[in-house]
C-alpha cells in the first residue's frame, strides 16, 4: 500500500532519499535545508543507516564521498554558503567518478546573503562551481512530490552514470507543505551501481574500452585499487601531460551530456499553440502556470517549459520551443543567470525578456502577467 | 633474512616519487613492517590521504587507497569508517595538510575518537609545493614564504592531538626506526582515534635553507633532539630546551569509540521499534 502523507518538501526530499536506499548522511547544519538533516538524522538509525553532523560543508561532502566508496549510499544537503564549501569535493567525486546526492535548497546569496529567502541564483554555480571541466546532472523540482520522486531519480542517475548529482530546488518548495504519494518498495525502479565480475585478474576502475562508465567495485571487496583527483589511466593512478587526459575528460563529459535523452525530463504546459513563452523552473514555474492561465482567459497564446533537469541543459528542446515562439519570458529568482543559458540555445530565433527578482519575495503571478502583456 | 616487502607493494609502481634523502621512505617501509607483524588482511585495509609528498605513500601499497584532496584525508577517512566500521582505515598527511588545511578536520577526528590512525609526516615544511613555512616550521627557520626566518609561532601535533581528545598519541622518528615499528604497531592496533606524529627531513626544501649540510645531518638532529619519553621525564628543567619525548605519549584504552557508540545506539533504536511492533 503507497503511503499519503503531508509532508515539507526538505522532508520529502529525505523521504525520497531513503526509498532510494540511501544509508549514509554527512552533513551541516544550515538554514534552509536543515530539516533534511533532522528528518534523515531521526529515520537512518532506524534502518541500519548512518547519519553524522561533520565539522563544516567540506567534511560533510568528503565524508559523503568515502562512505559511497566503502559501498554506501550517500547523501549531503545544503543551501549558499555550504554549497559554496563542498565545491572542490563536488569536482573530486566528479573526477573519481564517485556517485553521490547533493541537495542544495537555495537562498538568497552572495555570501550569508538571505538565509531564509527564497532564490534561484546557485543555478551557475551548480554547472560552473567547481573548477576544471566537469559533467554535471542537476535536477530541478517544483513541487513537493517532485522532490521526493526526483531525489530518487537522482540517487538513480548518480549509480548509472558514477557521478554526483545535484537537487537544487528554492526554498518555497523546501519549506512549502504538500500532499506527497510515497509508493511501495519496487513501484519506481531503484538503481544500484554496475560492479565488475568477480574474479577478474586485473580490474581497472576506468577502464572504458566497454563504455563511458566503468563498472565500478566498492573498497573491502577485492579488488584493491587506487583513487586519486588526479588525472589518471584506467588503473586509477596519476598521468601528467598525456593525451588520454584530454580524452578522458571528455568522456566524463559525453556520459552526461550524451545521454540527454535519459537524463533530461521536461514539463511543457500549454504550450502546443502558444505563441509566447515561458521558461522557468521551481517557485517561478508554479507562478508561471497561474500567469498563464490567466492570459490564456484573456485569450493570449502562452505557454511553459520547465525542465526538472536544468544540467545537462535540455539544448534541443529549448531550441525548438524558441523556433515556435515569438519571445520566451524567463522568470528567475536571480539578477539573470539560467537566461544566458536560454539565449544560448534560442541562436536568436526570438526575443528573450526576463523577470528579475532578488529581494526575499518570489516572483508573482501578477509580474509575469504584466510582462506577458508587454510582449504580446 | 632480510624482510620482504613485496607482499605488501603494488607491483609497477616504483621507483616512488621521493627526493633522494627524503626521510618518508623509511616511514613507508616501517609501516609496512608493522602492517606485516599485524598479519593485516589487505582486502580489509583502506589507506586514505590528502596532498602532499607524505600524501603520494598509500599509491605504492596493495590496499584500497583513497589519495584525497588538500586537507580533507580524515574527512573521506571518517565516511569510509562509518559506512564499514569494521575494516581498518589509516590515514595520513604532511605537516601542513593534517595542522593547516585540514586542521579542523584534525581535531574533530580527534574529539571523535574515531577508530582511524593518523600518520602525520611532520617535516617541518610544505614539501610539495617548494618549502613553504608551515604551522611546525621551527621560528627563525628559512622558508620559501620566510625569506627572513619564520616569525610563526607553532603547533605541537602531539599536544593538539591530546587535546582535541585523541585516545592514543605517540611521536617517533626517521632516526628511531625500531621504535617507530613498534608506535606504529600499537597505534594501528588501538581502538579509538591513534595520532602517529612522525618526525621526517625534508632536505630539498627545507634542510638546505637551513643549515643542515644533507640528509644525514637531519637524520642526526633527531637522534640528538629526540629521546625516549621516560628518559626525557628524567631531564632537568634546564636541559629539556629543543628536545622533545619520543614513545607513546597518550593513551586512554577505555575511551569510547564514535562507531560503536552510534551504532550501539542505532541498533538500539531498531530493538525499541522492534518491541513496539
Ligand atoms: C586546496 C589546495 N590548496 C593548496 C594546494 C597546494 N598544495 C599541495 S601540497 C601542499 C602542501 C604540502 O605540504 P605538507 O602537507 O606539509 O606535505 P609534504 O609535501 O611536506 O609531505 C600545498 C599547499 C592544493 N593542492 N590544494
Ligand atoms: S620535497 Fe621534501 S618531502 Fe617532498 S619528496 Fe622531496 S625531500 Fe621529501
Amino acid at each position: 500500500m503507497s503511503k499519503t502523507k503531508l509532508l515539507q518538501g526538505n522532508e520529502a526530499c529525505a523521504e525520497g532519499a531513503l526509498y532510494a536506499g540511501c544509508n549514509f548522511f554527512g552533513g551541516y547544519p544550515i538554514t534552509p535545508s536543515t530539516e533534511v538533516a533532522e528528518y534523515l538524522s531521526r529515520e537512518l538509525p532506524k534502518v541500519g543507516g548512518a547519519f553524522i553532523q561533520m565539522e563544516d560543508e567540506i567534511a560533510a561532502m568528503g565524508s559523503v564521498i568515502g562512505a559511497s566508496l566503502a559501498g554506501a549510499k550517500a547523501l549531503t544537503a545544503t543551501s549558499g554558503p555550504g554549497f559554496s564549501l563542498k565545491q572542490e569535493n563536488l569536482g573530486y567525486a566528479m573526477i573519481t567518478e564517485i556517485p553521490c546526492v547533493v541537495i542544495d535548497v537555495m537562498r538568497g546569496g552572495p555570501s550569508t546573503g538571505v538565509p531564509t529567502g527564497p532564490s534561484q541564483s546557485d543555478i551557475m554555480q551548480c554547472k560552473w562551481g567547481t573548477h576544471g571541466d566537469h559533467p554535471v546532472i542537476c535536477l530541478t523540482p517544483g513541487y513537493v512530490q517532485e522532490i521526493f520522486d526526483e531525489t530518487v531519480r537522482a540517487f538513480n542517475l548518480s549509480e548509472k552514470y558514477r557521478t554526483p548529482v545535484i537537487v537544487a530546488y528554492d526554498e518555497i518548495i523546501g519549506h512549502m507543505r504538500e500532499r506527497v504519494e510515497i509508493p511501495d518498495q519496487g513501484v519506481i525502479p531503484v538503481v544500484n551501481r554496475t560492479k565488475p565480475p568477480q574474479g577478474l585478474a586485473k580490474y581497472l576502475p576506468y577502464d572504458d574500452t566497454k563504455g563511458d562508465v566503468p563498472p565500478m567495485a566498492n573498497f573491502f571487496e577485492g579488488y584493491r585499487y587506487h583513487v586519486t583527483g588526479l588525472n589518471h589511466a584506467p588503473d586509477g593512478f596519476p598521468i601528467n601531460a598525456h593525451p588520454r587526459i584530454h580524452t578522458d575528460e571528455e568522456r566524463l563529459i559525453r556520459k552526461v551530456d550524451g545521454n540527454r535523452a535519459d537524463i533530461c525530463k521536461n514539463e511543457l504546459y500549454k504550450t502546443e499553440d502558444a505563441e509566447i513563452g515561458i521558461f522557468a523552473y521551481g517557485a517561478s514555474a508554479r507562478a508561471a502556470k497561474d500567469a498563464i492561465d490567466a492570459a490564456r482567459a484573456e485569450g493570449i497564446k502562452v505557454g511553459l517549459f520547465r525542465p526538472l533537469t536544468m544540467w545537462p541543459f535540455p539544448e534541443e528542446a529549448v531550441c525548438a520551443f524558441a523556433k515556435q515562439v515569438k519571445t520566451i519570458i524567463v522568470p528567475e529568482l536571480s539578477l539573470g543567470q539560467i537566461i544566458l543559458e536560454v539565449e544560448r540555445v534560442s541562436k536568436a530565433q526570438c526575443g528573450i525578456e526576463g523577470i528579475f527578482r532578488v529581494d526575499g519575495d518570489p516572483i508573482t503571478p501578477a509580474q509575469i502577467l504584466a510582462k506577458i502583456k508587454e510582449v504580446k | 633474512m632480510a624482510f620482504d616487502y613485496s607482499p605488501y607493494l603494488r607491483g609497477g609502481k616504483l621507483p616512488h616519487i621521493w627526493c633522494p634523502g627524503c626521510t618518508y621512505g623509511i616511514v613507508f617501509k616501517s609501516l609496512l613492517r608493522s602492517l606485516d607483524g599485524l598479519k593485516q588482511n589487505k582486502d580489509d585495509l583502506a589507506l586514505v590521504s590528502g596532498i602532499g609528498c607524505a600524501s603520494r605513500l598509500p599509491g605504492y601499497v596493495d590496499a584500497n587507497t583513497l589519495h584525497t584532496a588538500h586537507g580533507r584525508a580524515l574527512t573521506f577517512a571518517t565516511g569510509i569508517k562509518m559506512a564499514r566500521p569494521e575494516k581498518r582505515v589509516i590515514a595520513m598527511s604532511g605537516d601542513g595538510d593534517a595542522t593547516a588545511i585540514g586542521g579542523n578536520h584534525f581535531i574533530h577526528a580527534c574529539r571523535r575518537n574515531i577508530d582511524i590512525t593518523v600518520l602525520v609526516f611532520n617535516n617541518y615544511i610544505y614539501g610539495m609545493t617548494g618549502g613553504q613555512h608551515s604551522p611546525t616550521t621551527p621560528v627563525g627557520h628559512k622558508a620559501s614564504t620566510m625569506t627572513y626566518g619564520n616569525v610563526d609561532p607553532n603547533f605541537d601535533i602531539a599536544k593538539l592531538a591530546i587535546g582535541a581528545g585523541a585516545s592514543f598519541v605517540a611521536r617517533g622518528t626517521a632516526y628511531h626506526v625500531p621504535a617507530l615499528d613498534k608506535i606504529l604497531t600499537e597505534a594501528i592496533e588501538h581502538k579509538g582515534l591513534s595520532v602517529v606524529e612522525v618526525i621526517n627531513a625534508c632536505p630539498t626544501t627545507h634542510g638546505r635553507r637551513n643549515k643542515f649540510k644533507n640528509a644525514t645531518d637531519q637524520l642526526l638532529w633527531m637522534k640528538d633532539s629526540f629521546l625516549p619519553k621516560a628518559a626525557f621525564e628524567k631531564l632537568p628543567a634546564d636541559k629539556t630546551e629543543g628536545k622533545l619525548p619520543l614513545g607513546v605519549l597518550y593513551k586512554d584504552g577505555n575511551a569510547t569509540e564514535y562507531c560503536e557508540t552510534y551504532f550501539a545506539m542505532t541498533a538500539g533504536v531498531r530493538a525499541q521499534n522492534e518491541g513496539r511492533a
